[in-house]
């Protein structure tokens, strides 16, 4: 790990975490969560009353409206508020509450869009705990960076992006702590929480080194897991008092 | 048991009901036996029919059929003056167009929501393949370059939009020959077609010959459904409907990985399945290679 980054990190070390939660008055849910200096604040309303047309009235269903720093939402906005409504929709419980429609919105506070999806991912899913909506576990998401060089980089920053040959966001399910039932999607070789939930990738780079990008992210995303774990643990109190 | 009986006696029309009830358990009947309701086996794509030049107003164009799903691609040459850090480079403008025609789930009027998305992957897809050597559509530093128009049009849409839609845009390139152009007294730059070039051969054309773009590989993809344990390679759109995680692995001609693009979904991607859908994806830009590579050929016997 001789190469050093440019703003001192190693390569294996993520920005500084924050999250923090129940920020806006008016909102079921809302979180913050910033990695350095991307900030991304998301708030939840809902479960609401009926499903859009079309969708299964049996099922909850999710909306993720995405708000950008400044101007109108593009292509690019659109591709992300569809990858977090996917993404989102598989670690609900979406039979709990059917026929109602949960809203995620997302604003992005701050111009330099780095590892901006993985962060939005992270943020949604604090304010959907925020909110209470019940979960099957939660969604960590990391940011690989595959240098030119051939090297692993964890959550690169908007000038370090400019150099990379490739890109990958991925998204992992938090290890749980209880006993999982049997039969469920997990297989004998490999724990739970290396089975990929979201895979976004951005270039071309050898099958191997995406294997690699696999390995790191669930490294990292363990860290970031019990992050979540403890954040989430050292406002309990407050929250059960705001249930009753 | 009544169901049972009933079955035999009014066989087709039980397994009618029987699909439209439980899709899903109807499904899971197939798949315990390694096939599915169109007889293929789970890792099979379905017939693929590539014809180049359909569109004759434009510079090059592809129509692609994988199974039911019909895309069309057109690509439109035009000269724009670069951006000014870019001054040797081309530029690619990518849009993908669902109209109502080609599923029941677009209603006119309003836009099919996963048209955007899709084109954003395409114009990743292509940019971070490198397929296209934009220096390649320079024509005067700093003065002209070509601006690429890629349009895919949705004719039908049976499931694996995307992996029908780069068929069409990776044929389309291959079927673009770049028009002559050249610069007229006052600086402008024009395209010159046949006519003009045969009255006025004084002309000073800024290419020589109408060629053809070279690449240095090309992106295939393949969409691969997860279902418990099964992968079932290019769904269909009835197959999308029922089990709802994707993944899609483009590959190119070097054997790179372009994109893995899974968006959320019940099933999570383990290490093994991950590594059989890039094996998957493998095998099927191979023979979407050959596909591609024979309809040229035939092409330039006729």
């Amino acid at each position: 790990m001789g190469m050093d980054r440019g703003d001192g990190r190693n390569p294996n070390q993520m920005r500084p975490l924050a999250c923090s939660r129940n920020l806006l008055h008016r909102a079921h849910g809302s979180a913050r969560w910033s990695q350095g200096n991307t900030i991304v604040l998301a708030g939840v309303y809902g479960p609401k009353a009926g499903t859009r047309k079309g969708e299964n009235p049996e099922l909850a269903s999710i909306e993720v409206i995405w708000k950008p720093k400044t101007g109108q939402i593009g292509k690019q906005e659109k591709e992300y508020e569809i990858i977090l409504r996917r993404t989102l929709r598989s670690i609900c419980l979406l039979t709990v509450h059917p026929n109602t429609t949960t809203s995620v919105i997302l604003q992005v506070s701050w111009l330099n869009l780095q590892s901006l999806l993985p962060c939005a991912i992270n943020a949604s899913c604090a304010a959907l705990v925020d909110a209470g909506i019940p979960l099957k576990h939660l969604a960590v998401a990391i940011c690989c960076g595959l240098t030119e060089q051939g090297s692993l980089i964890l959550d690169p920053t908007k000038i370090e992006e400019q150099k990379l040959q490739a890109i990958a966001n991925l998204v992992f399910p938090n290890p749980p702590t209880s006993v999982i039932p049997k039969g469920s999607s997990t297989s004998a070789e490999e724990p739970f929480e290396h089975g990929i939930i979201t895979s976004v990738t951005h270039g071309a780079m050898p099958v191997d080194d995406y294997f690699n990008c696999l390995e790191r992210g669930r490294a990292a995303c363990s860290k970031i897991s019990e992050f979540f774990r403890k954040s989430l643990q050292s406002d309990l109190p407050d929250n059960a008092s705001k249930a009753s | 048991m009544a169901a049972n009986s009933s079955l035999e006696i009014d066989g087709d029309m039980e397994v009618d009901a029987f699909r439209r009830l439980f899709p899903l358990r109807y499904y899971e009947h197939y798949l315990g036996q390694s096939v599915r309701p169109d007889a293929r086996p789970l890792a099979h794509a379905r017939e693929t029919t590539i014809s180049l030049g359909p569109v004759t107003s434009v510079d090059g164009s592809a129509l692609v059929k994988i199974g039911e799903t019909t895309m069309l691609a057109a690509i439109k040459l035009e000269v724009m003056t670069p951006a000014a850090d870019l001054p040797d480079k081309g530029c690619l403008a990518v849009d993908f167009y669902m109209p109502p025609v080609c599923t029941p789930n677009v209603r006119p009027g309003r836009p099919a929501e996963a048209a955007p998305v899709i084109s954003k992957q395409l114009s990743d897809v292509i940019l971070s393949s490198g397929m296209i050597n934009f220096e390649e559509l320079s024509l005067i530093s700093g003065k002209a370059a070509w601006m690429v128009y890629l349009d895919i049009y949705c004719l039908n849409a049976d499931g694996s939009l995307f992996d029908a839609a780069l068929l069409s845009a990776v044929a389309a390139f291959s079927h673009l020959k770049v028009p002559l152009v050249s610069v007229n007294d006052n600086g402008r730059v024009t395209t010159v077609t046949g006519e003009l070039l045969e009255s006025k051969s004084e002309l000073e054309l800024v290419n020589k010959e109408r060629r053809k773009l070279s690449f240095k590989s090309l992106p295939f993809s393949l969409t691969c459904l997860l279902h418990d344990k099964y992968i079932l390679a290019d769904p269909t759109a009835e197959e999308e409907d029922i089990m709802d995680t994707l993944v899609t692995v483009v590959v190119d001609s070097l054997g790179r990985l372009v994109s893995l693009y899974k968006a959320g979904g019940v099933v999570l991607a383990n290490t093994s399945t991950v590594k059989d859908c890039i094996a998957l994806a493998k095998r099927r830009a191979a023979e979407l290679h050959n596909i591609l590579v024979e309809s040229i050929s035939e092409m330039e016997v006729d």
